[in-house]
């Protein structure tokens, strides 16, 4: 969304299209939100925070994460975000500031990005005792996005990922129903 | 553009990704049950979501020269070095610089 906002600003001023564009780039967060409905329940004053920062990286780790057992769960989440979004905004400052100073190449480090969610995915992997869903995750995506290319793969895997978990939840209950 | 309509165009987008964000807390607030199904997409989603964000950061990988392959070599080294040492920043650290290397020396 950062460099689509780039790319409106630059262009003539439209405010309708912005808040649309916003709300289609962004579609993503409402799988988030149905993830975190539970995890997210009696925090009070927390869970504001909680939802407003929760980018792809809070969410990932909040929503894998288990913190240990000595630790307030409300409280690790908040840091989560909290320091998540410190680094955002520190991140995205420094680079600007600094960009011309760093000389060294760093071609190749955007993946720190891809490694994460990795990560999340094998630690994910590890702890689940079905890989139906993760399968179905990783499935619709590949095939969304060699039929409708990089740019516009999102909304069509969602719908996918969302019609396999319908039908597949229809033919669970059939199953104990019989 | 004039400074008051950037002003304008990033506040739109704030509010939109707000929207997205809140919008499930809005629809299925906590005093009441949500619907079963809701539940059942809450236990699964979580899993299909991490999917979905590993191959969106390989969207533009595939349809470049090398198809990605520096990609897998780095995803297979964090997927083994993670089953291993189970160390979430040594993964990352290790493959992104293993990426690095590769991009900048071998995939050029």
């Amino acid at each position: 969304m950062e460099f689509v906002t780039v790319n409106l600003l630059m262009s003539a001023f439209d405010p309708l299209h912005a808040f649309f564009l916003a709300l289609m780039v962004n579609a993503r967060h409402l799988f988030y939100g149905i993830s975190m409905l539970d995890r997210y329940k009696d925090m009070g004053w927390k869970k504001f925070y909680l939802i407003f920062g929760m980018c792809d990286e809070s969410f990932t780790i909040n929503c894998t994460v288990t913190p240990p057992s000595d630790v307030d769960k409300g409280w690790f989440m908040f840091f989560v975000t909290m320091l998540d979004q410190i680094y955002w905004v520190s991140g995205a400052t420094l680079g600007a500031l600094l960009g011309y100073v760093i000389q060294f190449d760093t071609t190749g480090i955007e993946f720190v990005m891809t490694a994460l969610f990795v990560v999340m995915f094998v630690g994910q992997w590890e702890e689940a005792a079905e890989h139906r869903p993760a399968l179905t995750g990783l499935g619709c995506s590949v095939i969304c996005l060699l039929l409708f290319g990089s740019e516009r793969f999102i909304l069509p895997a969602m719908a996918l990922i969302i019609v396999c978990f319908t039908v597949s939840r229809k033919k669970r209950d059939g199953e104990v129903a019989q | 553009m004039t400074t008051v309509q950037e002003i304008i165009t990033i506040l739109v987008v704030v509010a939109g990704t707000m929207v997205t964000r809140f919008l499930p807390f809005i629809l299925f607030p906590e005093g009441e049950e949500p619907p079963k199904y809701i539940t059942y997409l809450g236990t699964v989603l979580p899993y299909a979501v991490v999917g979905l964000l590993v191959v969106y950061c390989l969207k533009d990988a595939v349809f470049s020269v090398f198809h990605g392959l520096p990609e897998l070599i780095a995803i297979v080294f964090i997927v083994v070095l993670h089953k291993w040492k189970k160390n979430t920043l040594l993964s990352i650290a290790l493959g992104t610089v293993l990426y690095m290397v590769l991009v900048q020396d071998f995939f050029r």
